[in-house]
């Protein structure tokens, strides 16, 4: 017999797609709905960090910690906004948004010379030292007219972004 | 160029540590690796944008090829209408209250019968190894076919029968524990296989033991050393009984293949392929070891109304000159894969147990670090 347990009514669908501005379809969230169940595998009602890390596609990312901050306790609702701005239907100005939460981890609204040092590290590792990372960054923001002491806005992610366009896409597969 | 000089550093360091663990790197197909990497002047821009590491991240979290390796499937439900609901509740009432107490019977039954005969065979004849070898085989091979009759196993075998013959090995798919069952009712395999607690452990220790069958823990290092001297001796044996391994070290859902230890394949040996498939017409045959334990998995087959399967014994396979074992062990993937129409998914089944280790994501961050020194000399 169907599961009943892992069932939404409208009124569910519906507030969860308000949450996420109509960003995903009804069928979309039942999926993903149906993913949140399978991840959370003793149905707490949110996702702890080591269930994100059992995914080892997740776990092999390079900004995995950076993200699981952002996700850590997340419930059904938040987990699919956090989700949205992948979808082909988020506007550009919602993806960089994201990008620039990424960056922005002490949430102060704008993005200093470290902070972006500090995602670089994640991304190189022990391949690239501390003043190679600073010397690169220097260098191309010196290029594009800030310099090492300038915070970065979100006006100016979207204008350094924002074209040509960004590619951040990810199907919610629907069966 | 310079990664593949790095890959060949990482495998001597690590060989000694990892016997039998695969590197997924090995695995992937060269082409994912080796993405277009972007030329031309490092901007900004360029160093900004996380967008296909974050997309890559999501992805992951929406949906894994890992996870639904050991996904089980839920049946289909067809009691959906009023003419056919009382049928499926008759259907109930005859699965457990005729069919199961009358397939504990055969069960016990056969388990009279063998350990009746087992005991003095394996106690009275010991002089006389190559006869009580032989009785002790037939008496496996009887209890095994106990134990598919209890479920109505309805097997199908396609292809020659196993021979006994030194230098070759076995090896299959892996669904549940049940695939050594059935594979053991037509022939006396020695098995490589994880070591079990409980009932299934004292079988283990006790009676499988005397066919030859070699247990391992997964979690012991050493454990490993052992059983690949042990598999050596074994295979060089002309009256030993033929080898079967199941080399995803790992229950996965019959709908993928994940990567096949290369232990197996670096005996030197002929390589039997046999390719498993269950029809899931009446049952999930997948014995998903974190949800259920295996009495109760073997409960829910006996009340099912049968276990149906195919069986293919496959053409043996050797390394081809200038073919390393992993190419080898992907290539005899790839024919059970085909075989049982089953998807190949480059993930180690060990995963399900442990976390992938740092080399993975170290791999990324080099590629990345270097892409990005690369460019920045770019004028």
């Amino acid at each position: 017999m169907g599961s009943a347990s892992s069932m939404l009514t409208q009124y569910d669908i519906e507030e969860v797609q308000e949450h996420c501005n109509q960003i995903f379809s009804q069928q979309e969230i039942v999926s993903l709905y149906q993913r949140f169940c399978q991840l959370d595998r003793n149905a707490k009602g949110f996702i702890s960090a080591d269930e994100f890390l059992s995914v080892p596609e997740f776990a092999m990312n390079p900004l995995s910690q950076r993200l699981l901050k952002m996700v850590d306790g997340l419930n059904f609702k938040d987990f699919v906004a956090f989700l949205s701005a992948f979808s082909a239907k988020a506007s550009m100005q919602q993806k960089i948004e994201f990008i620039f939460k990424v960056y922005d981890s002490d949430g102060n609204g704008k993005v200093s010379f470290m902070d972006i040092v500090e995602v670089l590290r994640d991304l190189s590792g022990s391949f690239m030292s501390d003043e190679q990372r600073e010397n690169v960054l220097c260098q191309v923001l010196q290029e594009a007219g800030y310099s090492r002491e300038s915070y970065l806005m979100l006006d100016d992610f979207i204008k350094i972004l924002g074209s040509p366009a960004l590619k951040m896409e990810v199907e919610v597969p629907v069966d | 160029m310079s990664s593949s000089s790095s890959s060949g550093q990482l495998h001597s360091s690590s060989s000694e540590l990892d016997l039998d663990r695969p590197n997924i790197e090995d695995y992937l197909p060269s082409g994912t690796s080796i993405q277009q990497e972007p030329h031309g002047k490092l901007r900004l821009r360029d160093l900004l944008d996380i967008s296909p590491i974050l997309t890559e991240a999501a992805g992951a979290i929406v949906d894994d090829s890992f996870t639904r390796c050991f996904k089980s499937n839920p049946p289909e439900p067809w009691n959906w209408n009023v003419y056919l609901f009382p049928l499926w509740c008759l259907g109930v009432v005859i699965r457990y209250l005729v069919l199961f107490p009358l397939r504990v019977l055969v069960l016990t039954i056969g388990w009279i019968i063998f350990l009746s005969s087992f005991i003095p065979v394996h106690v009275l004849l010991k002089g006389h190894d190559k006869l009580r070898r032989k009785l002790e085989r037939s008496l496996v091979e009887l209890i095994c076919s106990f134990f598919v009759a209890s479920w109505t196993g309805v097997v199908k075998y396609h292809g020659p029968r196993p021979s006994m013959r030194p230098k070759q090995v076995f090896v299959s798919n892996h669904t549940s524990m049940i695939d050594f069952i059935i594979l053991e009712q037509m022939t006396a395999f020695a098995v490589i296989m994880q070591k079990h607690d409980g009932w299934v452990g004292l079988l283990q220790s006790t009676i499988l033991e005397s066919v030859g069958c070699i247990w391992f823990n997964r979690s012991e290092s050493k454990d490993r050393e052992i059983v690949a001297k042990k598999l050596r001796d074994h295979v060089q044996g002309t009256d030993n009984n033929p080898l079967l391994i199941f080399p995803e070290g790992t229950c996965v859902n019959n709908h993928y293949t994940v990567m096949f230890k290369k232990g197996a394949f670096e005996l030197g040996c002929s390589i039997c392929p046999v390719a498993i498939k269950y029809n899931k017409i009446f049952v999930d045959a997948f014995w998903n070891s974190r949800k259920q334990s295996f009495t109760m998995h073997l409960l829910q087959l006996m009340t099912s109304w049968a276990v149906v399967c195919d069986v293919w014994y496959l053409e043996p396979q050797n390394l081809k000159p200038g073919e390393t074992p992993i190419e080898f062990a992907e290539r005899v993937r790839a024919i059970i894969s085909a075989r049982a129409g089953l998807k190949m998914v480059p993930w180690d089944g060990y995963l399900k147990h442990s976390r992938p280790s740092p080399k993975h994501r170290e791999r990324k961050q080099q590629s990345f670090a270097e892409s990005v020194l690369r460019r920045l000399e770019e004028k």
